[in-house]
């Protein structure tokens, strides 16, 4: 087996605010072979962004790594210079944001920013990599590359957009791609084309792809391996179809269990998770999902339980996992007996 | 036949193009609603679908009446708004009411939700209700009393929703308009919203307007869909019949982009590509808005409106050449 593009072992962030300290990311491990689709799902605060970013070297103050390692190719990335990150960034790693508008300059041409990245990293000359940039929009599917290559970012669509970041992210053939919410902007019809284009880069550079989203429906479809964050921790790691079949761990189950579904018959109450996550300032002491897990006992209370593999493989956070089977299971809670 | 709560008849909202940096677009106007007549029956749910700039939203205020509608009319419980006097205006608006998208932004950070929740009462003259009131409220969305005295800022995105629909239920109303209710939240606290918004509907014999671009979450709750593109209705009927015989082109392939979490499913479903891009609102296209997009247009498609009726599914569908 080759050895991983990427691999994170125990790796902590922190933001020191003035409330105290946030432990956004808790001791992540995880890693992702070449040319594999590993997806990071959680809700707002689980650290899954956070987590991308310490692998870009872009964790903002006053956040810090704290802990832990991250590797690239078996290069480890915490501790690099900025001159060093900023050779890896666009080259070996690339990133595509959710908000396309954001992350690229409205004051340059599109076909312009795209030819930079390729002379900023590769050997092409200006001519060439003009050339290469209307190239690589024809491949992100933008019709009339030629015309959209001179227009600025605003001239685009939402759609357009991302697929041009695409074609930047592409550029120079790196190894890793990481993608963060990268539809969530976008309505239904244009997100299942730019996922299409997506993965159509992704193979056309043969990278691997870490998929970064709170939406379970775009991980059934595009991932090969999942992980669930909660709370800063890795809480469930297994096979797209391990996972969705027969998710292992509680929150996995209520989280699958919540999700309203295109298929459902009229009127179908959805089983709830009771509760909110906790808060990242003062999480609990042993499992974060303790307080709303329908299986907790007192053992859960006392201390954070190991991500530990379970038979088939895969990895799994939970100290009753063995007892427990794994269908999806929420609590159908009435609507008025929910408690703050 | 019983009265409908809301009717909208032949609603037509222009909005004049906003000047461009180098003066204005003379006089270019938006077509942001063009020709929608809807109705929700007491205790019916009904959803408004459509991706942006379809004119969902738009629908939804004029319904309210918090937009002037450039043409037709809004009857709530059978009264036109436009023919009503100021003061039964006043009271007609206390019995459809909306909750907002934004659970952070829809909240006065500078109130205490005993005040947020109690200031629709308090602008009908009903304000000293409010100590009985305000407990009751905070009981039906699931808070406790003891929640009354604090600020916006100390509840989570969902609880803050819970405050927004206690605040919209404070003057008893017959009709929520509810704007992309659970779209700002998390999964695991859409559906307790989802849930509550079910269960008050039963308890209080409450009918909906619910708009989204979310066909799941409108599968869980709607009895009856409207499918927008472009500022008209394309489709409309049971949802039961519209998710599982869509007759539109277009709410086919909103159907099959939705992406379902099923791997096995996934990997072998068939997606509608939608081809170009929404068309401009200050020019739509002649005869069918969709035609642009979509892969069974013809020439009659170009020059002559498909009407919204009946073309065999049960339900009508604007279309000249239907599924």
């Amino acid at each position: 087996m080759s050895d991983p593009v990427l691999e994170l072992e125990e790796l902590a962030v922190e933001f020191s605010v003035d409330d105290g300290v946030v432990h956004a990311v808790n001791g992540v491990s995880v890693h992702v072979d070449p040319g594999e689709t590993l997806a990071i799902v959680g809700e707002s605060g689980s650290g899954k962004t956070v987590a991308a970013l310490a692998v870009m070297g872009l964790i903002p103050p006053p956040g810090r790594i704290v802990g832990g390692d991250v590797r690239l190719l078996g290069r480890a990335l915490v501790g690099l210079r900025e001159r060093e990150y900023r050779k890896l960034r666009g080259a070996d790693i690339a990133m595509i944001f959710q908000d396309p508008l954001s992350s690229l300059n409205p004051a340059f041409r599109v076909g312009d920013q795209i030819a930079e990245a390729l002379t900023v990293h590769g050997a092409l000359s200006k001519r060439a990599a003009r050339q290469r940039a209307t190239e690589l929009l024809d491949l992100v599917g933008i019709p009339q590359p030629e015309v959209r290559a001179r227009y600025f970012p605003h001239q685009l669509s939402g759609g357009m957009r991302q697929r041009a970041m695409i074609a930047m992210a592409i550029a120079n053939s790196p190894k890793l791609l990481i993608a963060d919410e990268p539809t969530t902007a976008l309505d239904v019809t244009v997100q299942a084309q730019v996922l299409e284009v997506l993965r159509a880069a992704q193979r056309e550079v043969d990278a691997a792809l870490l998929l970064i989203t709170h939406d379970l429906g775009i991980v059934a479809g595009t991932a090969d391996r999942v992980a669930v964050m909660y709370a800063g921790r890795i809480v469930e790691d297994a096979g797209v179809d391990e996972l969705f079949t027969t998710p292992r761990h509680p929150y996995t189950r209520a989280l699958l269990a919540s999700l309203p579904r295109v298929d459902a018959r009229e009127g179908e109450r959805l089983q709830v998770i009771p509760g909110v996550p906790p808060n990242p300032l003062a999480l609990p002491d042993g499992c974060a999902f303790a307080p709303r897990c329908a299986f907790v006992v007192d053992a859960c209370r006392d201390e954070v339980p190991a991500l530990r593999a379970i038979e088939d493989g895969r990895l799994v956070r939970c100290v009753r996992v063995e007892e427990l089977d794994g269908t999806p299971v929420g609590e159908d809670t009435p609507a008025v007996s929910w408690r703050a | 036949m019983t009265t409908p709560v809301l009717e909208l008849d032949d609603i037509v909202m222009h909005f004049p193009a906003r000047a461009g940096a180098f003066g204005n677009r003379g006089d270019a106007v938006v077509h942001a609603v063009d020709g929608v007549s809807l109705a929700v029956q007491p205790n019916e749910t009904v959803a408004l679908v459509g991706e942006s700039g379809c004119g969902k939203s738009t629908t939804a205020r004029v319904a309210l009446r918090l937009l002037e509608p450039t043409a037709g009319t809004v009857r709530i419980d059978g009264q036109d708004l436009a023919q009503v006097s100021r003061r039964d205006l006043k009271q007609l608006r206390q019995r459809a009411q909306i909750v907002f998208q934004d659970p952070f932004a829809s909240l006065d950070p500078r109130m205490r939700v005993s005040s947020i929740v109690a200031e629709p009462l308090r602008a009908q003259g009903q304000g000293s209700e409010a100590r009985t009131r305000v407990p009751e409220l905070l009981g039906l969305v699931g808070l406790s009393a003891e929640h009354a005295g604090r600020y916006p800022h100390e509840f989570s995105g969902g609880q803050r929703q819970r405050i927004g629909i206690a605040r919209a239920l404070a003057l008893a109303p017959d009709l929520l308009v509810l704007d992309e209710p659970v779209s700002a939240l998390d999964v695991s606290i859409r559906a307790q919203v989802l849930n509550l918004l079910t269960g008050l509907q039963d308890q209080l014999s409450l009918a909906y307007l619910f708009i989204s671009h979310d066909l799941a979450v409108v599968r869980h709750i709607a009895n009856r869909v409207a499918v927008m593109y472009l500022g008209k209705i394309v489709e409309l009927g049971p949802a039961r019949d519209v998710y599982a015989g869509a007759g539109h082109p277009y709410t086919r392939a909103l159907l099959s982009a939705v992406p379902e979490p099923d791997p096995a499913r996934e990997r072998v479903r068939q997606r509608i590509v939608l081809r170009g891009d929404l068309p401009s609102a200050i020019d739509p296209p002649s005869g069918c808005r969709f035609r642009t997009r979509c892969w069974k247009a013809q020439d009659l498609c170009a020059q002559e409106e498909p009407a919204l009726v009946d073309r065999g599914h049960g339900h009508p569908v604007a279309c000249h050449f239907p599924e």
